[in-house]
């Protein structure tokens, strides 16, 4: 169903908005979008808590490979993705403290990861016909999120609102263990449980926000929205919902971009997150030095 | 193209490997990047900056695809995106590690961004996956004899600085308060190391990628640390690493047609996986009752 004419952007927002979600590919990508990035924005904000930045990295790696595998085996590749990172995030949390702070050896096996994944991807394209030049490498890359199918779109906003569901399940004891570990587990508070669920979550999230922004991009929407929260106020949970809305403001405005100028929308969402960014770390500069001069 | 099977006669598979010039490019600058990211990994790991490379790499991205919707040479917009990335580095002062919580999460957003930017360049180009692929990925296919005079250059320049600044280098790197105290120029010589860095990272980008260079410019100086605490050995086995992965690499992907960054990767990989079991064997076979804490 295309609408005769595309119109131009024009100030009434609402008609606007009418116009955009008038395509089924819009609709598609607004409804995986949102709540992909509500989960992301959640989940992300524990994961800069916890400064486990670069495990959401390595988790971008591996959905990857995870995808590429599964389309090469000719599986779904979702299935791929949520295995293979879910997997994955538990394994690293389980090996826990011993996989810390030896970037070597992470960086090793990471890079190894990437370049199976170069080997799926040359296998899928040269095995498959009609798999499109590449693109699906680049689409797992970078995003897909205007070319999600009905079907994808409808099961990743489901697994996202089981995502954001579960960790408003865990939000108060995770927050304990991620500021206090010590006191927390001595307050009888089952660390190890809650730090597994976590590593599932995170697995999963990185998974739906493949779909939107890319296995390269996920900081834009992980890390960026929670890291401009936490610039911005200390309260733990209003941090934890101001990250979410920003990232699906970010998400938003993006589609809306990419709707009316041809680039890429993982670009536009990743370049509104960082813009914010700089401009709150400007923005508290600046005050900061008033401050200093009041 | 009419290629001839591997055999076992050695010499006439080194002729059918050489018998294309894109291939005698692919190995001529293969081997001066190996060569230099031999060098400058060996201190890389040293001095604890692997992450620093990682972020230089992506920073490089956006560089190369600049380079190509320009029509300039890509290796030309990496070395000034890198080196740019080198000097911000620099300029902060701080020394840029994945372990600060607030750090990792602003150098997280600004991977994303610039890869984003990356992807709208190559877009902007309109370019297909395969250009994308090969920078992300490397590729052994489009080394241009300009490509080949400018690497040869940045290596031959790199080699020369780290002859003037090893020693002073490995002092800074090994104690940094003593090296102050007799009067080396500690910060010169790191911003000028990360500029090294930055050269060599844009080298090594053209031949295996922006994602895979851990596997030239870091794992074979992991695994040679861990084979000599000598510095000059352990230089030399470092570049002798990173040469023969390097050559490995390209001629089985040439034999093979599979991308060179899996076999890059796979063998550099293998190869530290096997000195740490051998070292955590023969460590065992010392002390059997001591646990093998690393």
């Amino acid at each position: 169903m295309i609408p005769l004419a595309l119109q131009p952007f024009t100030p009434n927002l609402i008609d606007d908005a009418r116009q955009i979600l008038g395509y089924d590919f819009m609709q598609n990508a607004v409804l995986a979008g949102t709540f992909t990035a509500l989960a992301a924005g959640l989940v992300g904000y524990y994961v800069v808590l916890r400064n486990e930045v670069f495990t959401s990295d390595a988790l971008g790696h591996v959905a990857f490979t995870g995808g590429l595998g599964a389309l090469l085996a000719g599986l779904q590749l979702l299935l791929g993705v949520f295995a293979s990172t879910i997997a994955v995030a538990v394994g690293m949390g389980t090996l826990g403290g011993r996989a810390r702070g030896r970037d070597v050896a992470i960086g090793t096996i990471f890079a190894w990861v990437l370049g199976v994944g170069v080997l799926f991807l040359s296998l899928y394209t040269s095995t498959r016909s009609g798999s499109g030049g590449g693109t699906a490498g680049v689409s797992i890359l970078f995003g897909s999120i205007l070319g999600l199918q009905q079907a994808q779109a409808a099961i990743t906003a489901a697994a996202a609102v089981i995502t954001t569901l579960g960790l408003f399940a865990i939000a108060r004891p995770l927050l304990f263990i991620s500021v206090d570990p010590d006191v927390a587990a001595a307050r009888g508070v089952p660390t190890a449980l809650v730090t597994v669920l976590f590593l599932i979550l995170l697995g999963a999230t990185v998974a739906e926000a493949v779909q939107a922004v890319g296995a390269l991009l996920i900081f834009g929407l992980m890390v960026t929205p929670a890291a401009i929260a936490q610039r911005l106020t200390t309260r733990p949970f209003m941090g934890l919902l101001l990250s979410g809305a920003l990232a699906i403001a970010f998400v938003w405005a993006g589609l809306a971009l990419a709707f009316y100028v041809a680039y890429p929308a993982s670009f536009f969402i990743t370049a509104l997150a960082f813009g914010t960014y700089l401009a709150t770390m400007i923005f508290g500069r600046v005050a900061a030095l008033r401050g200093a001069l009041a | 193209m009419a290629q001839q099977g591997l055999s076992w006669d050695l010499l006439a598979d080194l002729q059918l490997l050489l018998q294309f010039h894109f291939m005698q490019n692919a190995l001529l600058v293969g081997t001066l990047v190996a060569i230099l990211a031999g060098a400058i990994g060996y201190f890389v790991v040293l001095r604890g900056q692997s992450f620093a490379t990682h972020m230089l790499s992506q920073v490089g991205f956006p560089g190369a695809a600049a380079g190509v919707l320009v029509h300039t040479s890509p290796v030309l917009g990496l070395i000034v995106f890198c080196v740019a990335g080198a000097l911000g580095i620099g300029w902060t002062g701080r020394s840029v590690d994945a372990g600060r919580r607030g750090e990792s999460a602003a150098v997280g957003s600004i991977l994303a961004f610039s890869l984003a930017l990356g992807l709208l360049f190559f877009r902007l180009y309109a370019g297909s996956a395969q250009g994308i692929y090969g920078f992300l990925f490397g590729t052994i296919l489009g080394i241009t004899d300009s490509d080949v005079l400018l690497t040869a250059a940045t290596t031959v320049v790199g080699l020369a600085v780290i002859a003037v600044i090893g020693r002073p280098l490995l002092f800074a790197s090994v104690d940094p308060d003593a090296a102050e105290a007799r009067g080396v120029r500690v910060r010169a010589i790191s911003i000028a190391f990360l500029i090294l860095v930055a050269l060599s990272v844009a080298e090594t980008v053209q031949v295996i990628g922006t994602l895979l260079i851990f596997a030239l410019l870091v794992t074979p100086a992991a695994a040679a640390q861990r084979l000599t605490a000598r510095p000059g050995l352990g230089l030399a086995l470092t570049i002798a690493l990173s040469v023969l992965f390097m050559w490995s690499g390209l001629a089985i992907a040439y034999f093979s047609l599979y991308p060179v960054g899996f076999f890059v990767t796979s063998l550099a990989f293998a190869t530290y996986l096997a000195i740490r079991l051998f070292r955590a064997a023969s460590r065992d076979h010392h002390r059997p009752a001591m646990e093998t804490a690393t």
